[in-house]
């Protein structure tokens, strides 16, 4: 039978909660890597036993860990403890948690300032890894996105990385300016029927794509409207929270925007909003049903200055039309003094039939509903505040 | 040996339960301290010193025999009782926050 892996980043440490696929009882291990901050974690595609994770700290920075046993056990990526860390040469053998922005004169960009938070300008400063998204069709591929935004790619396994420094010398750079969490690249999605197509998005800058496997980048953001920033209809600057897709229908995005749902069908090249009945559309998280490419959800926050669900009601809104009609989803979920948030990458989706939708709190509890949303339970209760939220449906 | 005792975290990432020994050919000194230190566990690059300027991480603390180090220059000698590894370097995460 058929199991589901959710792997659950949290603000002291990892945890993963395993099942089968009824979805109804739980196992859950860890901490693992107690008391470091798990940005994200996420497992590939092409094997599903291998896990990336970003841990970070910060007193002591960035580390990237990988299992290939499904997180049973974990390491960084070449450095195993008692080895030199340099060959014959002389070169360091690995530097997985080394992420330098390329300035190099071959391939980088030079190191411009983005908009600090008063409209001056500011250095950029490597921070954290928000997302790891392993790629499609290789194990030893992945990607990191990182705070101050920028695109990273690991080729071995985690082992070095580099940025694709495209995409923070696209020009526009000195008008990205941070969010209240960081100026963090924080969505990357890949599209299988097109390898050398990349979207990203940064809060708070918009998102961007690339269709010559990253080297030159675009911002695509027309449609957007933010009246909170100077110009509303700026080219770059607006506060994007994260972008969804459907891997059936990769021409298809919906985004929640800091305030506004919106959706594009050309690939990013335009949006329009969709928010339709919600009753406020400020949120974080938006994901899309595995089998139904117009079913998507979202999660209700009350505002900017109050991050968390309208009147303590904790609800997941659900349309099955793409937007624009939204039914409110409730059943199991607190409907009463709930004041929690849902952080932009605290949801995921499995690939069963029924669908399983996964979304984790601040309060430290992970929902499950192993019907597409129509009931919902609690698979962990207590755990530190959940930054992230992935599942892996396994064979 | 020099004996240097890792703030928890760090004993965490570098699978250690206690405090570690590492040697040092030449002038003890923090940058020749960690260095070894680094090269024992290579975990730890990047965690306590900056990747690529090499300075020490703001919320990080350099004790060797009930003194602060952590403005010294890299490359001042540490006491004798820690080159001789009668007293351990401490390494010490700022109290601060959660």
């Amino acid at each position: 039978m058929s199991g589901v892996r959710v792997l659950v980043g949290t603000h002291k440490g990892a945890f993963i909660l395993t099942s089968d696929g009824k979805r109804q009882k739980w196992d859950i291990s860890g901490p693992h890597f107690s008391g470091w901050e798990i940005y994200h974690l996420k497992g590939s595609p092409v094997d599903p036993n291998r896990l990336f994770a970003s841990q970070c700290s910060g007193w002591f920075g960035q580390i990237i860990q990988r299992s290939d046993d499904g997180g049973k056990t974990w390491t960084q990526p070449g450095t195993p403890p008692g080895e030199s860390t340099t060959g014959p040469g002389g070169m360091p053998k690995a530097e997985s948690n080394k992420f330098v922005y390329d300035v190099s004169a071959e391939s980088g960009k030079p190191l411009t300032t983005h908009m600090w938070y008063d409209g001056t300008q500011h250095p950029w400063e490597f921070k954290r890894v928000w997302h790891i998204e392993p790629s499609l069709t290789d194990p030893d591929t992945v990607y990191a996105g990182v705070e101050d935004a920028a695109l990273f790619r690991s080729t071995d396994g985690g082992k070095n990385w580099h940025e694709l420094s495209g995409l923070r010398g696209h020009g526009t750079g000195p008008k990205w300016q941070p969010g209240a969490g960081g100026m963090c690249l924080h969505t990357v999605i890949l599209d299988k029927s097109d390898p050398n197509r990349i979207y990203i998005a940064i809060s708070a800058a918009g998102a961007f794509r690339t269709d010559d496997g990253g080297k030159t980048w675009r911002p695509i953001n027309k449609g957007l409207v933010s009246p909170y920033i100077p110009e509303p209809r700026a080219e770059v600057g607006h506060c994007v929270h994260h972008v969804a897709m459907n891997p059936s229908r990769p021409g298809v995005l919906f985004m929640q925007k800091h305030w506004d749902v919106m959706r594009s069908d050309n690939s990013g090249d335009s949006w329009t909003e969709v928010s339709g009945n919600l009753p406020t559309d400020f949120g974080f998280v938006i994901d899309v049903h595995a089998h139904e490419p117009e079913t998507i959800y979202v999660v209700p926050i009350k505002s900017d200055g109050e991050h968390f669900p309208l009147d303590g009601k904790l609800r997941v809104y659900r349309s099955r039309t793409g937007g624009n009609e939204w039914e409110e989803l409730s059943k199991g979920l607190p409907q009463r003094d709930s004041y929690v948030n849902v952080l932009r990458d605290a949801m995921a989706i499995d690939t069963l039939d029924k669908c399983g939708v996964y979304f984790g709190t601040t309060g430290g509890q992970v929902y499950a509903s192993a019907d597409a949303g129509d009931n919902w339970a609690p698979i962990a209760e207590h755990l530190p505040a959940v930054l992230s939220v992935e599942v892996q449906t396994l064979p | 040996m020099i004996r240097v005792v890792l703030p928890g975290h760090l004993r965490t990432l570098a699978h250690v339960s206690a405090e570690v020994q590492v040697h040092v050919d030449g002038p003890v000194t923090q940058r020749s301290v960690l260095d070894a230190l680094e090269a024992q566990y290579p975990m730890l690059r990047g965690t306590i010193r900056d990747h690529v300027t090499q300075e020490r991480r703001p919320f990080l603390r350099f004790f060797a025999c009930e003194e602060d180090y952590s403005l010294q220059p890299p490359d001042t000698l540490l006491p004798e009782a820690i080159a001789s590894g009668s007293e351990p370097l401490l390494i010490i995460g700022a109290i601060a926050g959660g």
